[in-house]
């Protein structure tokens, strides 16, 4: 139906207008604390997107996410900081980290259930951030560690100006949205989303539940490690708060003020909420204040976040088009099975 | 031997302050399916509360305590009604999530209203007696007994009267399905206000000792989540043996093992009961 | 012989819900567990399908044994089930409920995933076909696009079957399946497992209703508060005198 192709081709072009923006970012910004804000936002979007896989599509609320990223963060910046290595060897050996001890978390806590699981995921997170906070001798601990190199350059490209940091951290960015929303529409990313429905029928249907866990929980680790490197050759300090569970309930608020299990909503979410939190710097405490209050209030209200409200609107919009047409030219209607699949797995 | 001594009497009463604080997150825990992430900071407007009747009211400190108490117990009554009430039906997940959200929310009035500044209760029990051999401040006396004294009405108050005893089944429970014809909602409420009490009353016990500020809600949660996973989540008993086993197994670390890491024990222990026991060290069912 | 099993028990806390029974399926026939209500024939359909782990005894299946193994191992073998109550994809359409219930015999992994492979998209494909090729055989083509929770209870009941079939069982295990429809509708349902067993599944089933497990099965098994009382043809348990006592002495009758 023409209206259907229509939207679909307003979807690309909005798709191509987002990233024509995003390139001219540095660009049209109007002051480059703009730019710093906007990058800062790119590296917690991507350990938005992690956390989203797990609490978006697997259904398993994981507080031990700003451990993970406090966990790439530190691995990375140490490597530099005391062993010399560049950037583009520390950066994917912290992902790996992350991933390992994610996987060796996700062993442990997989095996609990509902509210175990939550407890013990933010248990583990505290654990990371502790360790980290009171082993001074290669920590630093609570003073941090400043002094984080930056990437290194490779051949002509060089990392010292903010608008190619941004640019380094927006190619991370958009590996990182390719990756998710390739693995959300494959079969892989379906059954995710079984898991997050219903364990038990999926466990009947002779899906391995538990490997597919440790698979969507390994991914989001890798994730968030390279977020946590990317933070800590950026930012170029480290201190043990990057890994306290009050930035994983950030990121949570992030994600659910976006739209949970929905590709566009950890970005927008992340940008939306950073944005103005740094517009609200003056205030800074009364801003947990209104986050606090807005988590209920979207929980209870718009559990599909801003994205998730607007797909809704869509499909209503498009079945009240359909059904008028339907009552004038009496055609079958295939806007209704469009909507279905809108509100079906996505 | 002395010190050992001491750090047993350390460990009773860090035990004791847990043990308030966990009892209520158990009871709720058991009539509401909801692990309550801002119980904690209850305690901590708790000792708020207390902290400013004293020193901006000059109300003396068992009075203070005891309007604590009974603000907490009306905030107790709004969270639930504010939050979990109309949460109700909401998948499980999307109740943790309000629960964190009401945390924050509390957290960051409090440091809006009152900064991060840490404040003491003013003491007035800080003399020092001796009994057997070894020097205790007598507030540390006065948690032991208050925390005592408190168990033992909550007891009382489950056991010999009729709101009390139907927290208490449905608690035990979940399924109720004995329990037709109850004002649930009632019950809720009451048991939001008994749980907030119980907390405040711990944060009036320990601020002349442990200090009062806008984190320490945060700290005190998680290790009375610990407690309660020990217990067995609901379990009232549960509850009071788990608080006086972290609050001497923490005493007795930090002098024997690390003072440093003396806040990761708790959740180290945690983690080993879990892997362990991937349904809680008291799980009920016959798998 | 598919299913075995030996001593096969089950206890919740003090009660018993299952206690020693000795059970064989053939390959290729139709059985039925009749019994009153609470008897453990739900308990036993969910220790042989793996849904709980058992307390004594043994299952094996098609010689295997299978004591202890995990729950999806179950449907990789080759068990099949349904609910009592019917459990669907709740968030999902019909259509995307089969293609999960394909999943295991699909082999895609995460790289598969993100380089979109051929193995990916073949395995997208295969998922499609063999959903579209189940939809025909339960007859809900017309509504595979609808979320589940907009068809018919009927419907839904027999896209619960689909989904177990569409695991490709060799034993299919069916949890009262005609509860709740009415008599029409349970002549479309009888016909559907009869078809279901002409394509080679041996299937058994838990039923209330009687005439219809007096017409379907080929031999049937009779608990009693956990304890197997009798088996065979429709015949002889009809004229078998524990069962009748069991069913008039029993809490509700059938
Ligand atoms: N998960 C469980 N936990 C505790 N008890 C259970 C559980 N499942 C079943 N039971 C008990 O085991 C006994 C057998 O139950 P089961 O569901 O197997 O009966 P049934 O024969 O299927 O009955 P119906 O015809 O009503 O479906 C019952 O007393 C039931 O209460
Ligand atoms: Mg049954």
């Amino acid at each position: 139906m023409d209206l259907i192709k229509k939207m679909y081709k307003t979807k690309y072009i909005a798709y191509l207008a987002v990233f024509a923006l995003a390139i001219a970012f540095p660009y049209i910004s109007p002051n480059r604390y703009y730019l710093t804000v906007v990058t800062l936002g790119f590296i917690y979007a991507i350990a938005v997107y992690g956390l989203n896989l797990i609490v978006g599509y697997l259904g398993q609320l994981s507080l031990a996410q700003a451990g993970f990223f406090g966990l790439g963060a530190y691995t990375s910046g140490l490597l530099s900081l005391k062993l010399g290595l560049s950037f583009w060897l520390s950066l994917p050996i912290a992902a790996v980290a992350t991933t390992t001890v994610a996987l060796l978390v996700g062993l442990i806590s997989f095996r609990t259930r509902g509210h175990y699981f939550v407890i013990l995921t933010l248990c583990i997170g505290v654990i990371i951030h502790l360790v980290i906070e009171k082993w001074d001798s290669l920590t630093g601990g609570v003073r941090g560690l400043i002094g984080v190199p930056i990437p290194s350059s490779i051949g002509p490209i060089e990392f010292k100006s903010l608008e190619s940091q941004y640019y380094l951290v927006l190619a991370f960015l958009i590996l990182t949205i390719f990756v998710m929303s390739r693995i959300v529409s494959s079969l892989v990313g379906r059954t995710f989303k079984s898991i997050r429905n219903s364990e038990e029928l999926a466990a009947t249907l002779g899906i391995n539940v538990m490997k597919s866990k440790l698979l969507a929980f390994g991914i989001a680790a890798f994730f968030t490690g390279i977020a946590g490197a990317l933070f800590s050759s950026y930012i170029r300090f480290l201190g043990p708060e990057i890994a306290a569970t009050h930035l994983t309930f950030e990121f949570l608020l992030f994600l659910l003020i976006g739209g949970q299990a929905t590709i566009a909503g950890p970005l927008v979410g992340t940008l939306l909420a950073s944005g103005i939190t740094e517009s609200l710097q003056f205030m800074q405490e009364y801003r947990m204040v209104v986050f606090g209050a807005l988590l209920i209030v979207i929980v209870k209200f718009f559990p599909g976040g801003l994205v998730g409200a607007t797909k809704s609107l869509k499909a209503k919009l498009e079945k009240r088009v359909n059904q008028r047409k339907k009552s004038g030219t009496n055609l079958p209607s295939k806007g209704e099975s469009h909507a279905a699949k809108n509100r079906g797995f996505n | 031997m002395d010190l050992l001594i001491q750090q047993v009497v350390n460990g009773f009463t860090l035990g004791s302050i847990y043990c308030l604080v966990a009892l209520g997150l158990t009871l709720i825990y058991g009539i509401m399916e909801v692990p309550n992430f801002a119980h904690g900071h209850l305690y901590m407007v708790g000792g708020y509360v207390t902290f400013f009747m004293m020193t901006l009211y000059g109300i003396n400190y068992w009075v203070s305590g005891l309007i604590a108490g009974i603000v907490l117990a009306v905030l107790g009554i709004l969270l639930e009604r504010i939050v979990f009430n109309p949460m109700r039906n909401s998948p499980s997940t999307n109740k943790f999530i309000a629960a964190v959200g009401a945390m924050m929310f509390i957290e960051a009035v409090a440091r809006v209203l009152w900064g991060s500044d840490f404040r003491s209760i003013p003491a007035i029990y800080d003399n020092v007696v001796m009994i057997g051999g070894v020097r205790l401040t007598e507030q540390r006396l006065i948690i032991i007994a208050g925390a005592v004294i408190l168990m033992v009405a909550l007891y009382l108050f489950l056991k010999h009267t009729l709101i009390g005893s139907t927290i208490e089944a449905m608690a035990q429970n979940r399924d109720g399905a004995s329990l037709v014809g109850i004002d649930v909602n009632r019950v809720a409420m009451l048991t939001f206000a008994v749980a907030s009490l119980l907390a405040s009353a711990a944060a009036s016990l320990s601020g002349p000792i442990f200090l009062v500020y806008p984190s320490m809600g945060a700290l005190i949660i998680m290790k009375v989540f610990v407690i309660i996973v020990i217990g067995g989540m609901g379990s009232i008993p549960g509850a009071v043996l788990g608080s006086f086993i972290l609050g001497m197994t923490e005493s007795l670390g930090a002098t024997y093992i690390s003072s440093n890491y003396k806040d990761v024990i708790a959740f180290a222990i945690l983690v080993l009961i879990l892997s362990i026991k991937p349904s809680g060290l008291f799980a009920k069912g016959g798998h | 012989m598919l299913l075995k099993t030996e001593a096969l028990t089950k206890n919740f806390g003090g009660l018993t819900a299952l206690n020693k029974v000795n059970f064989e399926i053939e390959e290729g026939e139709i059985v039925a567990i009749i019994g009153p209500n609470g008897a453990g024939k739900s308990t036993f359909f969910n220790l042989i399908s793996g849904f709980y782990p058992s307390c004594s005894g043994r299952i094996s299946f098609m010689g295997k044994d299978m004591t202890g193994t995990p729950t999806h191992e179950f449907a990789c073998s080759g068990i099949g089930r349904t609910f009592q109550t019917t459990n669907l994809f709740t968030d999902s359409t019909v259509l995307d409920n089969l293609i999960i219930g394909y999943r295991s015999k699909t082999k895609m992994g995460m790289l598969d995933a993100i380089f979109n492979t051929k193995r990916a998209r073949r395995d997208e494909g295969a998922s499609r076909e063999k959903a579209g090729e189940i939809l025909e055989f339960i007859g809900l083509t017309e509504v595979k696009n609808q979320p589940v929770g907009n068809i018919s209870q009927e419907a839904a009941k027999r896209l619960a079957i689909g989904l177990a079939l569409v695991t490709e069982p060799r034993l299919l295990l069916l949890d009262e399946p005609a509860a709740g429809i009415n008599h029409g509708e349970t002549s479309e349902l009888v016909k559907l497992i009869e078809k279901i067993q002409h394509s080679g599944i041996t299937v058994c089933l838990i039923e209330h209703k009687m005439q219809m497990v007096m017409n379907l099965a080929h031999r049937i098994m009779v608990l009693n508060y956990g304890t197997k009382i009798a088996e065979g043809t429709p015949r002889e348990i009809n004229k078998n005198d524990r069962v009748i006592e069991a069913y008039l002495g029993g809490t509700k009758h059938a």
